[in-house]
């Protein structure tokens, strides 16, 4: 009966017309190597949350593609980015995409920020028993809360444990080398332009001490995705601004 | 045993009509007006938390008048419908046409098969490229789909909406026309006190993809 599934949700639906996503494998396949998507990063700054992520997508040692996009719009005032099995990570965002604009549509109102991340945690904790076949994904979400005019944080992990975070949070192969980066560099109160170079700034560093890390790649024109969430809503950083950021970021490495 | 009595369909039909026709009349109605970039969806609503007028997707809207539940349950429906097509497909492969058509199924269905007919009408609008592929489709409670052009109204005053709207109605006219005119053609079927408060919304020609957006009552005058 309808009546049990909560209000407006669209996995739910899925779930109800057999079109759900399996993330149930038998035990025992063969391995997999598919493409994975590496270093994602999410910090606060003066107006909300500034999110980024590298470019790269590796197999095994095989660099898979060059311009994968990690980081998304969730809705008009959240965002979400990913690390781990890229294939599933897009399942996984289109899926919540979805459901928040079906619930938003429904109850004519958005989720709370808080709303968002649970629901995040339950469909990252809903593939758990494909982790333990080693196909992992892991996101980091942010979302600018309306109520408390604020850009909150959450980081998760693989079991779907959710946490709110302060300052910033990384994911991925290169997460380690980012937070390394961030930790020294990071302030609360930082403008939006200072927020920008520093999450490239950071991205550079990482692909600096990780493989599975793509740097600027400046003869092909592929940079980082970097994206804001303020009370202006979700914006996507334009490539040219990205760029001059990125350039600036290569030449401090040197 | 007691025998039901025979009713000739014809007969049946009519009533069922009479009786859906009564519950639409007792509601507000609805107007629809093209403009040069987009299409206006106007009604009068005196409450603003129960509202007639929604998005379906990112280019339809939907709008309905009649009994609330039944035109709200049409409105899950639909929203239901346009997001697992999207996600099953792609997200232009949600159309107002094929949404209209499901309505139709369904009503049609209702209508004859259901212990009572749906009391609703209701209209699906669609923004297009260019004001040529903008679409108008208004279903009535027997599941009748209409394509309109320009300008359509449902509910119980539709008839003398649409002539108010014929005699001022002018091609690519900007917003504030179409909301004049809507506004106008309302005011003169409300008889009693004059209208209370407005519920309007368009589907705009944007490069935004959700072109659903309500109009604040600023917008309105």
């Amino acid at each position: 009966m309808e009546a049990v599934t909560p209000a407006g949700s669209f996995a739910a639906l899925l779930r109800l017309h057999g079109l759900g996503p399996r993330w149930d494998l038998p035990a025992g396949g063969g391995r997999l190597d598919p493409p994975e998507g590496t270093t994602v990063l999410a910090f606060r700054y003066a107006d909300g949350v500034v999110m980024a992520g590298d470019r790269r997508a590796t197999a095994g040692n095989v660099i898979a593609h060059r311009r994968v996009q990690k980081v998304f719009p969730a809705d008009g005032f959240s965002a979400v980015a990913t690390a781990g099995v890229a294939g599933i990570a897009l399942e996984l965002v289109r899926l919540f995409q979805t459901e928040l604009e079906h619930y938003e549509k429904l109850e004519g109102r958005r989720l709370s920020v808080t709303g968002k991340a649970n629901h995040l945690a339950s469909m990252v904790r809903g593939q758990l028993p494909m982790a333990f076949q080693g196909l992992v994904v892991i996101p980091l979400f942010c979302g600018y809360d309306e109520q408390e005019k604020t850009g909150r944080l959450y980081s998760y992990d693989v079991v779907g444990g959710s946490y709110e975070e302060t300052d910033y949070a990384t994911e991925g192969s290169g997460g380690r080398d980012a937070r390394l980066y961030l930790r020294g560099a990071f302030s609360p109160d930082m403008a939006e332009a200072a927020a920008i170079d520093l999450a490239v700034a950071a991205l550079v560093s990482a692909a600096e001490e990780d493989t599975g890390t793509g740097g600027p790649d400046l003869r092909r024109e592929i940079y980082p995705n970097v994206v804001t969430v303020s009370a202006a809503g979700f914006a996507e950083i334009a490539e040219d601004r990205i760029a001059e950021a990125a350039r600036r970021a290569m030449e401090r490495a040197r | 045993m007691t025998m039901p009595f025979y009713v000739p369909p014809e007969q049946l039909m009519k009533d069922r009509a009479e009786y859906a026709r009564k519950g639409i009349a007792r509601g507000r109605s609805i107007v629809a007006v093209q403009y040069a970039e987009g299409i206006l969806i106007l009604g009068e609503n005196p409450s603003g938390a129960l509202q007639k007028i929604s998005e379906l997707y990112d280019k339809v809207a939907f709008a309905g008048v009649g009994k609330y539940t039944e035109f709200e349950q049409l409105r899950i429906g639909g929203i239901r419908r346009a997001d697992l097509t999207g996600y099953a497909y792609s997200r232009e492969d949600v159309t107002a046409r094929s949404l209209a058509n499901a309505y139709a199924q369904t009503l049609g269905h209702i209508f004859t098969q259901e212990v009572k007919p749906y009391e609703v009408e209701i209209m699906v609008v669609e923004v297009g490229e260019s004001p040529e592929d903008d679409r108008i489709f208004r279903i009535t409670y027997d599941g009748t789909l209409y394509d309109e052009r320009r300008y359509a109204a449902i509910g119980g005053a539709a008839e003398a909406l649409v002539s108010h709207l014929a005699a001022s109605y002018r091609d690519g006219a900007p917003l504030g026309d179409a909301i004049g005119w809507a506004k106008a053609a309302c005011t003169a079927v409300i008889d009693e006190n004059g209208p209370v408060a407005w519920e309007a919304a368009v589907v705009e020609r944007t490069d935004r993809r959700r072109a659903f957006r309500r109009l604040d009552p600023a917008t309105l005058g």
